[in-house]
């Protein structure tokens, strides 16, 4: 079937040739479709390079056929300057094609781009209201800030002008809308604004819908300046609300009169609060009245158009009640409407109003109204067929909840869980989990609630969801003893899921000596409980529950024996996991050593939690995004949480952040990712249960051995290791980075990066750029790839930057975050100088903010040689013979960053007798002085 | 804001797309999520991040052989939204004289320049049939003349 042989619908040219390019069923041989499309294209190439210039018509019919191979799902990179010739063509047809194609397949060839705002301007000047409507499309569709910056002055005085057509001001507004939205700093605003809201009152009602859709925007930006459009916008929607059928002609569909333009316009009345000239709002109220009315009368056609179109207006009538949430007379009437919704034939509808009374239910004149729908929500829960329907329930659940119905929404929550799309799953449980604690009078109820959801879906628990109830259990004395007791219970079961385990395992080691008078839950008892399900768990969750080991050793003595066995075991003590072998290396070894009160100390029953927000809110804020959070005090409370923590990281302590610190403890998610948790738990100021061993004494691993050396290993784990190399020089460095896999399996989607993580004032100021490209994302199983990244130091700094690695290892995904040890003194060029010239210079920098001292306990065997080699690994000069003191130390350097050089003097004096150092440092700059004091005295 | 409008057929094939994202993997998303809905289910979906964000709604509807889905941000009203799908395939049956696929696929260009009387830069620029059946059938005046002052296509292979 050829197109030619229907004149009355277009030119069949185009068309004809295409034929063969469109087997009826294209999907058949994708193979045959590729190879005729490759040799049309090599065809097109050919004419396009040919000698022969192609006269318009050819060149027309090319670009049609890149074109419709594009659409095709091809990709065309060529073609787009044929494709501006045929904008200055003066047949429509041809410059119809050029637009077309440019504004599908846009191109940021500078060149090509001027090329073709100037075929764009001439058009517009052109006075052919086709040719502008072509260029304002064209404009609009490709929206880039060049065309804004070219256009955003020309397009408002086409709006407003007097004597431009209809068709051409519908395009202008729309137009100007977009270059609005993709550049709002390039249009200016002026005398046109006040003429834009005018058009509200146009005869033209594509007139009036393209401009309400642009004062929508503007006002949204600009309220005042675009105040005076509410009573325009009033007046119009009265007209159109209260007009007979007919009245609208060609804008009445299926017999709503303009039900687009009713839309758009109540959706410019939810940018401004209830009007306040009474005579205005009253006009307003009628029109909400009549649409309402309207619903109730039936209807004038049987067609699906005429209920959808009636319904748009009447959905949209409603949001702006609900927005006003000033009538408590319409809210109600809204309310009710909407329970009509919710029990609907039309699965739109039901899903419609299952939305909009979300929202709804947070207003305190409906909420009690919303609340009387709850037996059919909770049965649309149990009986809608389409997730998106249920999904809906769940929310709209979730924002009715309050104190007298909570038991209720959380029991059919629960019970729903049980069956729920897996996609759904995690948002469930974390609504369950806020509602459980927000309304819980009881608190057994509580903690049956959260160990229920565990059980019924263990695997979409987050971690905020148990550390949460953890803290709760300990800050309340009344329900300890009750939860030691379920969840003691709960743990007989033969499966258990691991999350279960770990919630069991912090609690039973707080609080299991609750229990322990009953025999049938003896300290040893429990002991063999956690036991039994301690090889089939995780390390991190194997790590909690040492810690839970060594707290029975000091709850309960008499199973010490038997608990110093399992410690002294090859699988624990010689364990292939560092941080499993060295809790059980320190346990055994506490329990062996530490008195019965100082165990006690140690291991002392954990302080009350700081009353703090759920972080659970804020995970599921961050999950759905603020508006389906609509509780209003959940909204106030969230932006607290906002403000305490944001997602950007804290700056750690070092010793916590660098390296495979043994000092994070336990209950982390996955495997090696114990650093990433202990940071972003920092940042996010919420207290968990890793704060266990406050007291306990760790060995502290920092990445402070980086600070006079500049190879080695970085980091590693049973996954990945990570080894370094870096050179630096003046104020620039460049390290290699070396990602190892450990493994015998691919990582995939690897992404490294290091980010500069500086203090306070980093917002204001880069201290240190670091550039560099991204690895291959998938890294073989023992293969190692390797990423360089290049600096340079700005300005002194304090704050090492971090290395984010994210990959995909097995089914999950894991997080290692490591500050990568970029320290001020590796910007240090050594100075020599004699004896007489450091003298003078130290007293120069004799200022007290100059200098910067620390005397400090030796941590290391104070040796000579190695302190000698330390200070020149530090960077600077070691100079001989300049201190009269020959065991004291001195050197001298430059460091050197962008902005700045600083001249740095130190000098340290070791006492033998008392094990102390004396570092002294004198620079000229005394955030340097004291940041290079800190350094060096990590060293010895 | 109309970020999306495809058109494809329920082999999965498609054939019809405006977007400024011509990323492939939203379009096959939009496809693996709505082509395995059944019917009588509602005519909004949501993707969240795997249709470009949580604003963002799939609105479709299903014709004989072929979707016709539109992804809108929260500024449209989803049944105008749906209602608009009905006007543009109203209007395609008047322009096209009881449309067919075939239509669809020998005249990208003419449905192309359809939406475009309707939706502009992903606004929605005119809902009224009448006058976008006036336009098309302007321009297809306009193309008449100049083929006939133009002259008749040739075989060129």
């Amino acid at each position: 079937m050829l197109a030619g042989s229907r004149p009355g619908v277009g030119k069949a040219a185009t068309s004809r040739r295409l034929a063969p390019l469109c087997s009826p069923s294209p999907g058949k041989s994708k193979e045959a479709e590729i190879k005729r499309i490759n040799k049309e294209l090599a065809n097109i190439r050919s004419k396009f390079k040919g000698d022969k210039a192609l006269d318009g018509y050819s060149k027309k019919k090319y670009v049609c056929k890149l074109l419709f191979i594009f659409l095709l799902g091809h990709d065309i990179d060529f073609g787009h300057m044929e494709a501006v010739n045929l904008l200055s063509s003066n047949r429509y047809t041809e410059k119809q094609i050029g637009y077309l194609f440019i504004s599908v397949l846009v191109n940021s060839n500078s060149e090509l781009i001027r090329l073709i705002n100037n075929a764009i301007k001439n058009d517009l000047a052109s006075r052919n209201p086709t040719f502008m409507g072509l260029a304002l499309h064209c404009i609009a569709n490709v929206g880039s800030r060049e065309m804004a910056e070219a256009f955003a002055g020309e397009v408002p005085k086409i709006l407003v002008a007097g004597d431009t057509m209809d068709s051409v001001k519908q395009s202008a507004a729309l137009c100007l809308l977009r270059l609005y939205r993709t550049s709002p700093d390039l249009v200016p605003m002026g005398d046109w604004t006040s003429r834009v809201v005018h058009l509200l009152n146009d005869q033209h009602l594509g007139v009036v819908t393209a401009a309400t859709s642009l004062i929508t925007t503007l006002a949204q930006k600009n309220p005042e300046e675009f105040k005076t459009s509410v009573s325009l916008a009033v007046s119009r929607l009265s007209r159109i609300v209260t007009s007979a059928s007919t009245d609208l002609q060609d804008y009445t569909y299926y017999f709503v009169p303009a039900p687009w333009l009713s839309v758009k316009l109540l959706r410019l009345l939810q940018c401004y609060p209830p009007p306040e000239d009474p005579a205005v709002r009253g006009r307003l109220t009628e029109c909400l009245e009549t649409i309402l009315n309207k619903a109730q009368e039936p209807p004038k056609s049987k067609k699906v158009q005429h209920s959808n179109a009636k319904n748009a207006v009447l959905f949209e009538a409603i949001s702006l009640i609900i927005h006003h949430d000033s009538e408590p007379n319409l809210l109600v009437r809204a309310c009710n409407q909407l329970g009509q919704f919710l029990q609907h034939r039309e699965t739109n509808l039901r899903y419609l109003a299952l939305e909009s009374m979300c929202t709804l239910a947070s207003s305190e004149f409906s909420h009690e109204a919303v609340k009387t729908h709850i037996d059919t929500v909770i049965n649309a829960l149990k009986t809608e067929r389409d997730v998106s329907v249920r999904q809906r329930a769940v929310d709209l659940l979730y924002a009715m909840c309050d104190r007298s119905n909570a038991q209720q929404i959380v029991a059919e929550m629960l019970s729903y869980l049980e069956t729920a799309d897996y996609s759904i799953r995690e948002e469930i449980v974390l609504k369950v989990a806020i509602l459980a604690e927000k309304y819980a009078v009881d608190y057994a109820w509580y903690v049956d609630t959260i160990l229920n959801l565990i059980r019924i879906a263990g695997d979409y628990v987050s971690e905020e969801v148990w550390y949460r109830v953890i803290q709760i259990v300990i800050n309340r004395d009344d329900v300890q003893g009750y939860a030691a007791k379920t969840v003691f219970e709960a743990l007989q079961a033969p499966a258990c899921h691991e999350n279960l385990v770990k919630v069991g395992g912090y609690i039973l080691g707080e609080f299991g000596n609750l229990i322990a008078g009953d025999p049938r839950s003896s300290p040893l008892v429990q002991f063999n409980l956690l036991h039994s399900k301690f090889h089939l768990c995780s390390v991190p969750t194997r790590a909690l529950l040492l810690s839970t080991y060594i707290k029975f050793v000091n709850l309960f003595p008499e199973v010490k024996p038997t608990i110093q066995d399992v410690l002294r075991g090859d699988s624990q003590l010689r364990n292939a996991d560092v941080e499993l072998q060295q809790r059980a290396v320190e346990y055994l070894r506490l329990s062996t050593v530490a008195s019965t009160d100082i165990l006690a100390t140690v291991l002392e029953e954990m302080p009350p939690f700081p009353e703090r927000e759920s972080s659970i809110l804020a995970k599921l804020k961050k999950k759905k995004g603020p508006s389906t959070v609509t509780d209003l005090e959940d909204t106030k409370r969230e932006r607290s949480v906002d403000v305490n923590g944001g997602p950007e990281p804290a700056p750690a302590s070092a010793s916590a952040a660098v390296g495979p610190s043994p000092a994070v403890p336990a209950c982390c998610d996955g495997l090696g990712n114990n650093l990433l948790l202990f940071c972003s738990l920092m940042s996010r100021g919420v207290s968990q249960p890793q704060r266990a061993f406050p007291k306990h004494p760790r060995i502290s691993a920092g990445g402070s051995e980086f600070v006079c050396k500049n190879n080695g290993v970085l980091f590693e784990n049973q996954l990945l290791q990570i080894g370094l190399k870096s050179e630096f020089r003046q104020n620039l460095g460049r390290m290699f980075i070396f990602y190892g896999n450990k493994t015998s399996t691919q990582f995939l989607n690897f992404t490294p990066t290091p980010v500069p993580r500086c203090g306070l004032d980093s917002l204001t100021r880069t201290h240190l750029n670091l550039q560099t490209k991204p690895v291959d994302p998938t890294v073989d199983g023992g293969a190692q790839v390797q990423q360089v990244v290049n600096i340079e130091c700005v300005s002194d700094f304090t704050e090492a930057p971090v290395l984010n690695i994210q990959f995909r290892y097995g089914g999950t995904f894991q997080n290692v975050s490591v500050q990568l040890p970029i320290t001020l003194n590796k910007f240090f060029q050594p100075t020599e100088m004699s004896s007489q010239d450091f003298f003078q210079r130290w007293k120069q920098l004799s200022n007290p903010q100059q200098e910067v001292q620390n005397i400090f306990k030796a941590k290391h065997p104070m040796d000579t040689e190695i302190t000698k080699a330390k200070i020149i690994g530090f960077g600077s000069a070691l100079l001989e013979e300049v201190d009269p003191n020959p065991a004291n130390f001195v050197g001298a350097g430059i460091i050197h960053t962008k902005t700045s050089q600083t001249g740095c003097l130190l000098r340290l004096e070791p006492n033998l007798q008392a094990q102390m150092y004396r570092l002294t440092l004198r620079t000229s700059k005394e955030t340097v002085s004291q940041r290079l004091c800190e350094l060096l005295s990590q060293q010895f | 804001k109309v970020q999306l409008f495809l058109i494809f057929k329920n082999s999965g094939f498609l054939w019809f797309r405006i977007s400024e994202d011509t990323q492939q993997q939203i379009i096959r998303e939009t496809f693996h999520l709505v082509s395995k809905r059944d019917e009588n289910v509602c005519n909004f979906l949501e993707g969240g991040l795997l249709i470009g964000g949580s604003d963002n709604k799939l609105i479709y509807r299903h014709y004989a052989t072929l979707y016709f889905v539109f992804c809108v941000d929260s500024s449209e009203s989803e049944l105008g939204i749906l209602d608009l799908i009905q006007v543009f395939v109203e209007t395609l049956d008047k322009c096209f004289e009881n449309v067919c696929e075939l239509d669809l696929i020998f005249h990208v260009d003419k449905v192309h320049n359809i939406l475009a009387e309707m939706v502009m830069g992903g606004m929605v620029l005119e809902t009224n049939m009448n006058e976008i059946v006036t336009q098309i059938d302007a321009q297809n005046k306009l193309e008449k003349s100049e083929t006939f002052i133009f002259q008749s296509p040739r075989q060129d292979r």
